[in-house]
């Protein structure tokens, strides 16, 4: 029987939940670095032993860790202690530096600010981390300040696909939660073509493995956002999702607005139809239904938490605009909890199993397409990202 | 020999317990320090200063000797008492929050 591995980042540390096919009994195992922030982990999909992990804190910085036995032992790559104390220095895993130009030795571009001014790019910490579809060592970072690196050795040095920032960066800004560059789709149909979104800049898509980029946009309103409110770049973003075997069909957690594109980003249209509110951050597609779409719509902008204080989960199983709220098992009153941009994932059982994380520290898991669901942990730190690997 | 304390984050991080000990040319400063440390572990590299400009992080203090020692030019000597091993050097993180 196939078994579940939940990666779980939170303020506080990782953890580890996993289960047989059933998804009914879960061991949590954790906290892994205790005390840090967790912001992403996620498995290969070719090796599912080979984890990646962003760790983070404001006071030490980036550090970048590696399992290559399924999150029971890590490691700094690069970073080792080393024998001979006095021999050339390994790489460092946790060495992001954005791209320089050699006239000047400062970055590229300089990127608005919230009051509009330019502002330089410094480098905070790793948001995403996105595995190749074909080797186990090459790995990408969406980073804040946005930007996109790639690792060819395992995550143990980090070069950055820097024409990326060349599409309008100076108008690119921050949102609430920094300038991040938090979600990378890779198309299993075509390894030069990968997708990413930025908050606050929009989505972006290259067909050449990340030398050039267009920014997809077209369709993307943001009225009380963007003096030009359909500007080519500058839309807060908030999640991509795609189902993989419809690599054209893109869906999208917008600021405000939940949106869709039949021609892999060239243009979007509104989806948000009959939901409470169409404010969110996170949006998955199910394993095995491409127009079956989840979202989870939090009151406003200013109130990041469920209407009513109802955590619903928001089905849509003709691809957009019709939704059916699902709360059988989620809290139903007195819950102010949010769900953050990268805390909601499917498996890849059938029936498919989804699961949410809460900054209220719960984990919940529905392990029948979302009509029932279960609370798995209930009192982690803030959850930041939850990931599912589908074990044989 | 020198001594260093770390904070706990980073003594996890270094998988170290207690006092680090290192041998550190004269004369002993804050940049002959730091480049000791990491160059024994490298996976301190970029948790105490930047990369590329070798600032201290901004969230990092530096204390010895009931000093504060954060804001000094990273080549200025250090107290005979930090040279000597007499006094550790800590390596802080910044009280920030609650």
């Amino acid at each position: 029987m196939s078994r579940i591995r939940v990666l779980v980042g939170t303020r506080k540390g990782a953890f580890i939940l996993t289960a047989d096919g059933t998804r009914r009994k879960w061991d949590v195992d954790g906290p892994h670095f205790g005390g840090w922030e967790m912001y992403h982990l996620k498995g290969s999909p070719i090796n599912p032993d080979r984890l990646y992990a962003s760790q983070t804190s404001s006071w030490f910085g980036q550090i970048i860790q590696r399992s290559d036995d399924g999150g029971k032992t890590w490691k700094t790559p690069g970073g080792e202690s080393i024998p001979d104390p006095y021999g050339p220095p390994a790489g460092v895993s946790n060495k992001f530096v954005y791209d320089i130009s050699p006239e000047t030795g400062k970055p590229l571009t300089t990127h608005q600010w919230y009051d509009g001014t330019q502002h330089p790019w410094e480098f905070k910490r790793v948001w995403h981390l996105e595995p190749s579809l074909s080797n186990p060592d090459t790995v990408y970072a969406g980073v804040e300040d946005a930007a996109l690196f790639r690792s060819t050795d395992g995550g143990q040095t980090w070069q950055e696909l820097s024409g990326l920032r060349e599409v309008k960066g100076h108008l690119w800004q921050p949102g609430a939660g920094g300038m991040c560059l938090h979600t990378i789709m890779l198309d299993p149909a075509d390894p030069q073509r990968l997708f990413v979104a930025i908050s606050a800049a929009g989505a972006f898509r290259t067909e050449d493995g990340g030398l050039t980029w267009k920014a997809i946009n077209r369709g993307l309103q943001s009225q009380f956002e963007l003096p030009d409110p359909d500007a080519d770049v500058g839309h807060c973003v908030h999640c991509l999702a795609m189902h993989p075997h419809r690599p054209n069909v893109l869906f999208m957690q917008k600021h405000w607005d939940v949106m869709r594109s039949d021609d892999a980003g060239n243009s979007w249209y509104e989806i948000s139809g009959d939901l409470p509110t169409d404010f969110g951050f996170p949006i998955a597609v199910h394993a095995h239904q491409p127009e079956t779409v989840y979202v989870v719509p939090i009151t406003s902008d200013s109130e990041h938490y469920p209407p009513g204080g109802r955590l619903r989960v928001y089905r849509s199983r003709s691809g957009g605009q019709e939704w059916e709220g699902l709360t059988q098992g989620l809290p139903q009153q007195d819950c102010y909890v949010n769900v953050l941009r990268d805390a909601m994932a499917v498996d890849s059982l059938d029936p498919c199993g989804v699961y949410v994380g809460t900054t209220g520290g719960q984990v919940y898991v529905s392990a029948d397409d979302g009509d029932s669901w279960m609370s798995i942990v209930h009192d982690l730190p803030a959850v930041l990202s939850v990931e599912v690997q589908t074990l044989p | 020999m020198i001594r260093v304390l770390l904070p706990a984050h980073l003594r996890t991080l270094a998988r170290l317990q207690g006092e680090v000990t290192l041998e550190v040319k004269q004369p002993v400063t804050i940049q002959a320090i730091l480049d000791a440390l990491e160059t024994h572990y490298p996976m301190l590299q970029g948790t105490i200063r930047e990369h590329v400009t070798h600032r201290r992080r901004p969230f990092v203090r530096f204390f010895a000797c009931e000093q504060d020692f954060s804001n000094i030019t990273p080549d200025t000597p250090l107290p005979e008492a930090v040279a000597s091993g007499a006094e550790p050097f800590l390596i802080v993180g910044a009280m920030a929050g609650g």
